[in-house]
């Protein structure tokens, strides 16, 4: 039962400006990833959310109600570091115990060794024990209760922090980067593991990274962040399929989105020497946002490479070199007749590319368009509509 | 072959490469203790020339020496005077000073400015200021209608003067070791608390700066246990061990024997033990530092 609002927050440090008038809404039981490059202002958004640092205008609102004021135990939110900053001198048990001998106990009973000595710290220790034990349960981190952080490995250590923030029944979990600091292999065990901690606890979730793949698999809804501005908020499919700016659709997406120069001509796009059937308004250049695998290959000079109708347009590529990524390939290419024409193409390695060396030694290749996978924008970066697209599609398919 | 040739060159090499530390070490550390404690199982003297081995002799006598006994009390109470201010007052400074934005560096000099001047001569400033008669401490304390304090001259207060001159000496340079490991104390570990609910000032030290300052404070713990063992120059300039041996420490003891009284054998009894009591302190650093380091 938490709902997130941000609004109109603004945060400088000094002169440099962090946070331009960001507004956001996260739904109860929502996972929502700030997601942008290191220096785009999301750890500074989560900070603020979390009441670490305040912001210079702008409210924070939980259920309704503003927090601003509130300081962070206050807020029940409950925060997982990017290094975890779990306490070295304490326990895993300690470190899991502490937000609950800070809520439990008064000042006077928290100090060294009045826990044991007075009445209030007795009587509270069978709860902390017994809550604690219940999440490293949980987390399958019980055998590890009486090491130091320093004993454990990353991952452990990854799930100490989650627990210490568990164990205290949060509304709200923020989640800064937590999985930087792991390996590759690890990393994709515990995004399922957060996916699953967010599905049985159907707690809020605000999730910060850098990594498009984390945010995209793992989330409800995206927030694009980009020098302190929000890009764009949306499903995973929604910015990577729709996005609002060339810079979201630069952004989703690996490998990256191919940009290619078009002009608009006689209501139409021209690509090269192909007119491609796209209807845009205005006239000048135009940008052509074509993913890696909205490109199909269907012959190599002398190879079929692709069964089935055509009915897209075609265009002929300079082939450059090829890397093999193993269950797929990424054809390095440019545009023949194209000035600012490079172009990855991401293929399935079947048919015709099993041949040996037919694809390798090909200069040229033909490939197909869909009009419906391309994207247009203008000349500083805005998505442009094309023009009854619909029709045009259903044109095709009859 | 060929191998064991290299291996021997290689050692020899290794012997001449530590052969300058080593000998500057027999030289400067080795020999001399060596000496020293021979010397302490003598009645040597500077003033004749003839002198008898005694065995334990000098030993039996510091142990029934009255005077002996004196200067090892006022030594301990003078470190029971000085320790806790030198270590608590450092670490109030140093926290307080930590959380400074603007003044913290101009703070940093104002506190480290004592531990520059040369003791000898702000004991010197120290005597004029606690002067019984025309000091401004005192002048200061009688304009507001307190009577003056007889600094140096009242066995029963010599020792706490004393004290507030080395306090005032060494609590700079303890505020800057403290600093250093308050800086070195990463700032989420703050900021994870600060989510946990250990926001209490109180909390926040008893939860993380003290257990994460435990190196530094055994470190400050013991260099000022030894500081205190070693004072001397105050009270060979302001006290000369008086008012009637009332500030008369060990070390100022092993002077008078030595120098004073000429009595080198005993002088050198006294200074192993000396040495025996700094050697415990280095022990006891060394010995609970690497245990108290957890990360």
């Amino acid at each position: 039962m938490a709902q997130l609002t941000l609004k109109s927050i603004k945060k400088s440090f000094g002169e440099t400006a962090v946070l331009h008038d960001i507004s956001l809404d996260v739904g109860d039981g929502e996972f929502v990833s700030l997601v942008g490059q290191s220096g785009c202002g999301k750890s500074t958004l989560l900070r603020i959310i979390a009441g670490l640092e305040a912001p210079d205008s702008g409210d924070v609102l939980i259920d309704g109600k503003s927090v601003v004021e509130t300081v962070p135990k206050d807020r029940n939110i409950a925060m997982v570091f990017q290094d975890y900053a779990l306490y070295p001198h304490m326990s895993v048990g300690e470190n899991m115990a502490m937000p609950l001998v800070m809520a439990l106990l008064p000042l006077y009973a928290r100090m060294p060794m009045m826990r044991s000595l007075t009445p209030m710290g007795r009587r509270a220790q069978p709860e902390i024990v017994g809550a604690v034990e219940k999440v490293a349960k949980q987390l399958r981190i019980d055998h590890l209760l009486d090491r130091k952080p320093a004993q454990l490995s990353g991952g452990q250590r990854q799930r100490v922090a989650l627990g210490r923030a568990l164990v205290r029944d949060p509304k709200i979990f923020l989640m800064d980067e937590p999985l930087s600091n792991l390996d590759a292999k690890l990393r994709v065990q515990v995004r399922t593991e957060i996916s699953e901690l967010h599905a049985s606890s159907g707690l809020t979730f605000v999730y910060v990274t850098h990594d498009q793949v984390e945010a995209m698999t793992m989330s409800n809804r995206v927030a694009l962040l980009q020098t302190g501005h929000l890009l764009q908020v949306g499903a995973p499919n929604t910015l990577y399929a729709d996005p609002a700016s060339l810079d979201v659709a630069r952004f989703i997406g690996s490998p990256e989105i191919n940009v290619t120069t078009g002009e608009r001509e006689r209501g139409l796009v021209r690509l090269g020497n192909t007119l491609l059937p796209i209807e845009l308004d205005g006239s000048g250049p135009v940008q052509i946002g074509i993913r890696p695998e909205a490109i199909t290959v269907i012959n190599a000079i002398g190879v079929a490479a692709a069964e089935g109708p055509i009915d897209g347009p075609v265009l002929s590529i300079d082939k450059r070199r090829i890397e093999d990524l193993g269950p797929e390939i990424l054809i390095h290419g440019a545009f023949t007749h194209v000035t600012d024409g490079l172009v990855r193409i991401r293929a399935q390695k079947t048919g015709a590319y099993r041949q040996d060396g037919a694809l390798a030694q090909a200069k040229s290749l033909q490939v197909e368009l869909d009009p419906a996978d391309l994207l247009f924008f203008d000349a500083e970066g805005r998505r442009l509509q094309p023009r009854a697209l619909d029709v045009l599609e259903k044109a095709g398919a009859a | 072959m060929a191998v064991s040739t290299l291996q021997r060159t290689q050692t020899r090499l290794a012997y001449w490469l530590i052969f300058p530390a080593t000998l500057l070490i027999l030289v400067i550390y080795v020999v001399p203790i060596i000496l020293v404690f021979l010397a302490s199982l003598t009645d040597y003297t500077l003033v004749t020339d003839n002198y008898a081995f005694v065995g334990l002799e000098n030993y039996r006598k510091m142990f029934g020496d009255e005077v002996f006994a004196n200067a090892l009390g006022n030594t301990f109470f003078y470190a029971l005077l000085f320790l806790p201010g030198a270590f608590i007052i450092s670490l109030v400074l140093a926290i307080a000073i930590q959380e400074q934005k603007q003044f913290r560096s101009v703070l940093e000099v104002l506190y480290f400015l004592p531990v520059t001047s040369t003791l000898a001569a702000m004991a010197l400033v120290w005597a004029a200021l606690m002067d019984s008669g025309q000091g401004v401490i005192n002048n200061t304390l009688e304009t507001f209608g307190i009577p003056g304090v007889n600094w140096f001259g009242r066995e029963q207060v010599v020792l706490y003067s004393l004290a507030i001159i080395s306090l005032w000496s060494i609590i700079g340079f303890n505020m800057v070791l403290f600093l250093a490991g308050l800086t070195a104390i990463p700032r989420n570990l703050y900021e994870a608390a600060a989510m946990d609910g250990a926001d209490h000032p109180l909390d926040k030290f008893f939860r993380v700066t003290w257990p994460m300052l435990g190196p530094t404070a055994m470190f400050v713990a013991v260099t000022s246990s030894i500081t205190a063992f070693k004072l001397f120059d105050t009270v060979a300039i302001l006290t000369q061990g008086g008012p009637d041996r009332a500030s008369e420490v060990f070390l100022y003891l092993a002077f008078l024997e030595g120098f004073e009284y000429f009595n080198m054998g005993y002088s050198a009894a006294l200074s192993l033990f000396f040495l025996g009591i700094i050697f415990l302190f280095a022990l006891f650093q060394a010995l609970f530092t690497d245990r108290n380091v957890h990360y």
